[in-house]
């Protein structure tokens, strides 16, 4: 602690703490507005004429498009909600057998990108594919002879995202659950409630922000993804919008849809927000006790061993199986070094946007408590859109503002030096890095505002009191209170960009490829089988960062989430 | 303590990002580059640029991407955008990019002599290496090769139930209705694209590689494919993708003395139009047509060389005196989104 000599009662300190006074909440507002920009672009299309083919287009696919989309997002939601509390609830609150390994075990599928869940078992199950094959073969069946579901349809992407996505609701879930006082739930079951009612009285109510929260992430996910719908051949808003732009050539109009998207997305979560109403669960000040075990025995104990393997089982275990079978007997043809190369890239990528995520979400989040002012209110809505935007999208809404700025920068440079200066900035690292951050800061900016919400005012009063300036406050009170949070958001993140395509894709610099863009450049030529060895080292990337995840939500419940007697 | 750790981590991060950024893509002043846009994902291709680099000494910087998207890419860059080439696996994206005024008049004797005049712009705005042609691949324990004729027969009530293809979203079919549109008029193609509709095996899914599976398993009859998907079929290392290829035959359509030819589609490129290298950009374009390169492209991806007289691989699969739609790149190209209109409008998805 010796940097805290020279604290809060020195001149040079006042003088910073008061600057940063004024200081911090600018710099957030202008961060968040800098982010808000590529969505802003996007929105700005809605002020220019609608015209062109893709009007009467549209107006042709567009009610059906909805319709699926509609279908295909309650049906995800409502899976992985089941799906997510259920399980949490299990290995948080009850007692299964093997209950450590299945904590860990319902995180992994966030490990396997959707794409590639939709890769995968529409290669297993398709009517050519090794399952219905194999039955032909044994029971001498032909076309016709027997039914089978049709994995290419919106059931088959509703139990697929599902699978990918329910791990986002399991995590708040269960942290809300690790979260709750034992004695809030003691006091339910004293008071005569049976687990069951306890579970739907007392600790639903009290866990529904952190699972509105997973649930909108699902929400979100669903609605930016492209790559399993496309694989799927289902026709839904974001497929709408790619064939608006880039089949019927019109940004404009594909523009002016996502702007749409937005507006629909900006309305159910004001509603969530409306619907919670102004309630707020700070933890109290006494430490809560671990949370009552409910013990599960006989055929209880073996449903919820069930309930707990086959989730992971089919979001993890079996696609990562398949790909492991596929790459062993056909892989990629240039497995070897350059595999390393695209690796580190990968890594490199993921955690310097996912640190960039989580210092950009403090900043945001701690404006938005210093000074929740409308604007700054606003931007921290408009920043947290991009999630549900898809990633080719905010990829162009990136690169717009970037070319301009290019052409004034490059006109400056030009005057200057005498000499064009091509691109300075598209086409580059901080490019890429900066849409990553436009896309994913819902992620972060969720849970850091989560993690500082759940830290009671009367902290900052006292810190305060005690002379600590804003900033003072945050490195010396907040941020040691919330590593837990800044962490989980930092890895959340990085999970993210691991898997990340169509913006990689598109801003990515010259000779610069990642996993993911491997696995497209084979499977988009049809070479599933080869792209296996690319997609097996995704998922092998991804496990580090989720197997953390468990552990620092396992570490960051109530009771050390709370300050000792630390001065 | 805390805070100084703070801030050594934050410099570390600053002192990372500036390395990237500045060490990625653009460096090497010195030596000349080429940059090229590409949509082709062939590995099999960095053997063309390792070779342009041996022989010119101008370095190849590369994206892979979608080439819609990159087409987007080179319209937000602007004046200053680095790209030099767009190279394209069809004539629909080049046609785009054309029309969006990202391409410029390369007028190359060279270009013009080798290259059919079919397969490239008449304005000289893109040409065309590599001849893809769209054919009709059948299941070989179910139609002999005399029930099988032209795409227009494909619409046929005899074939209900038993045609497999891929969404009219793909340019490929766009291309292949596209000069459809062109040879016959829209009426009829809508006529024909709904007849296809009622003859599907099933809804129309995957890629071309995935109806060639459907065929061997005996999900339908007749496919619409491109033929390189089955040449790799035949040519793979896994068993069971050869016994696919076994259980599948090639035809070319529109043979006959009265027919146009079978339909062929052609991955090209164009220099773009604010290209910083303009003179390596010409010297790759020319590159591409050489010998040399034809036989890479050839080999690599079983295409047919758009050079005459290349020996070619493909001579086995082909008829010998192969016949093809001497129709203009850029007609069926332009035809494309009134294609895509009249297939989503027959109700092929």
């Amino acid at each position: 602690m010796a940097a805290s000599q020279g604290g809060p009662g020195a001149p040079g300190g006042a003088v910073t703490a008061r600057s940063l006074h004024w200081l911090l909440p600018a710099a957030s507002l202008a961060v968040a507005g800098g982010l808000s920009l590529p969505v802003l672009t996007v929105a700005a299309s809605l002020l220019v004429a609608a015209e062109g083919p893709w009007v009467e287009f549209v107006r042709l696919v567009l009610p059906r498009y909805v319709v699926t989309t509609v279908w295909l997002v309650l049906g995800v939601c409502a899976g992985a909600l089941v799906i997510g509390v259920g399980t949490a609830w299990l290995v948080t609150v009850c007692r299964v057998p093997g209950q450590r390994l299945w904590q860990w075990a319902l995180l992994l599928p966030m490990a396997v990108p959707a794409y590639l869940l939709a890769y995968t078992y529409a290669d297993l199950l398709q009517y050519a594919g090794p399952v219905q094959t194999t039955m032909r073969a044994w029971f001498g069946w032909g076309r016709g002879d027997y039914w089978f579901p049709q994995i290419r349809s919106l059931g088959g992407a509703i139990v697929v995202m599902t699978l990918a996505f329910y791990p986002y609701v399991y995590m708040l879930a269960r942290a809300a659950f690790l979260e709750q006082s034992g004695a809030a739930l003691e006091a339910s079951r004293t008071l005569g409630h049976s687990p069951w009612s306890t579970f739907w009285r007392v600790a639903l109510p009290l866990a529904r922000p952190g699972i509105a929260a997973g649930v909108a992430l699902v929400g979100m996910e669903v609605l930016a993804d492209f790559g399993t719908v496309k694989h799927f051949e289902l026709d839904t808003f974001a497929t709408g919008i790619y064939l608006t732009w880039f089949t019927l050539g019109s940004p404009v109009g594909a523009a002016r849809l996502a702007a749409g998207l937005m507006a629909f997305v900006l309305a159910v979560m004001s509603l969530e927000r409306l619907s919670r109403g102004s309630r707020r669960f700070h933890a109290t000040g006494t430490a809560p006790r671990r949370p009552a075990v409910f013990p599960l025995r006989g055929w209880r104990a073996a449903a919820g061993v069930a309930a707990c393997v086959i989730p992971p089982l089919g979001g993890f275990g079996l696609p990562a199986a398949a790909l492991l079978v596929m790459a062993a007997t056909a892989g990629d043809p240039l497995f070897g070094p350059t595999f390393l190369r695209l690796a580190a890239n990968t890594l490199l990528l993921a955690v310097l946007a996912g640190t960039l995520a989580v210092a950009v979400a403090a900043l945001i989040a701690y404006g938005l408590r210093l000074t929740p002012s409308p604007a700054m209110r606003v931007a921290a809505r408009i920043v947290g859109l991009g999630y549900s935007v898809p990633g080719a999208v905010i990829a162009v809404g990136v690169m717009i503002p970037f070319g301009y700025a290019d052409r004034l920068l490059g006109a400056w440079l030009h005057a200057a030096t005498g000499r064009p200066p091509g691109l300075v900035l598209s086409g580059t690292v901080f490019t890429l890095v900066y849409a990553y951050l436009v896309r994913f800061l819902a992620v972060s900016l969720g849970t850091v505002e989560a993690g500082l919400g759940r830290i009671r005012p009367t902290m900052d009063d006292a810190a305060r009191t005690l002379g600590h300036g804003p900033g003072s406050t945050l490195l010396r009170v907040h941020a040691p209170l919330m590593r837990g949070s800044l962490l989980t958001a930092a890895l959340l993140v990085v999970v993210d960009l691991l898997k990340e395509l169509p913006a990689t894709l598109i801003l990515r610099p010259f000779n610069f490829d990642t996993l993911a863009v491997r696995v497209y450049q084979l499977a988009s030529d049809e070479r599933l089988a080869q792209a296996s060895t690319a997609a097996l080292a995704i998922v092998a990337v991804g496990l580090l960062p989720v197997l953390l995840l468990d552990r620092t939500i396992a570490r960051a419940r109530g009771p050390r989430d709370t300050p000792d007697a630390r001065p | 303590m805390a805070e100084r750790r703070w801030w050594k981590a934050a410099g570390v991060l600053v002192a990372v990002v500036v390395v990237v950024v500045t060490g990625s893509g653009r460096g090497g002043a010195q030596t000349p580059v080429l940059n090229l846009y590409n949509a082709r994902h062939y590995d099999t291709d960095q053997a063309l640029y390792d070779e342009f680099a041996r022989q010119t000494g101008v370095r190849v910087n590369l994206i892979q991407g979608d080439a819609d998207q990159l087409i987007e890419r080179i319209k937000a860059e602007g004046a200053g955008s680095p790209a030099d080439v767009l190279i394209t696996v069809d004539a629909g994206r080049l046609y785009r990019a054309q029309q969006a005024g990202l391409c410029q008049r390369v007028p190359s004797p060279v270009l013009a002599a080798r290259i059919p005049a079919n397969l490239r712009d008449p304005d000289g705005f893109w040409y065309g290496f590599t001849k893809r042609m769209r054919v009709v691949a059948y299941a070989r324990d179910r139609v002999t090769r005399d029930q099988l004729s032209t795409y227009e027969d494909l619409a046929d009530p005899r074939w209900r139930g038993r045609v497999l293809v891929r969404s009219s979203n793909h340019v490929y079919n766009q291309s292949l209705v596209g000069a459809m549109i062109a040879w016959h008029g829209a009426p009829f193609v809508a006529r024909w694209a709904r007849g296809i509709v009622q003859n599907l095996a099933r809804p129309p899914q995957g890629g071309d590689t995935d109806q060639l599976l459907a065929l061997a398993a005996g999900e339908g009859d007749v496919a619409l494919v491109n033929h390189y998907y089955y040449l790799r079929l035949l040519n793979s290392a896994r068993p069971h993708e050869r016994a696919v290829a076994a259980k599948v035959g090639l035809f070319f359509p529109n043979q006959g003395p009265e027919e146009r030819g079978v339909h062929v589609n052609v991955s090209g490129a164009c220099v773009v139009a604010t290209a910083p290298h303009r003179a390596a950009a010409v010297a790759f374009l020319e590159y591409l047509a050489s010998d040399r390169a034809q036989e890479i492209f050839a080999k690599g991806n079983f295409e047919f060389p758009a050079v005459r007289g290349i020996a070619n691989p493909m001579a086995a699969i082909a008829p010998v005196a192969l016949k093809e739609d001497p129709l203009n790149a850029r007609v069926y190209a332009a035809n494309g989104a009134r294609a895509l209109q009249l297939m989503v409008g027959a109700g092929w998805r």
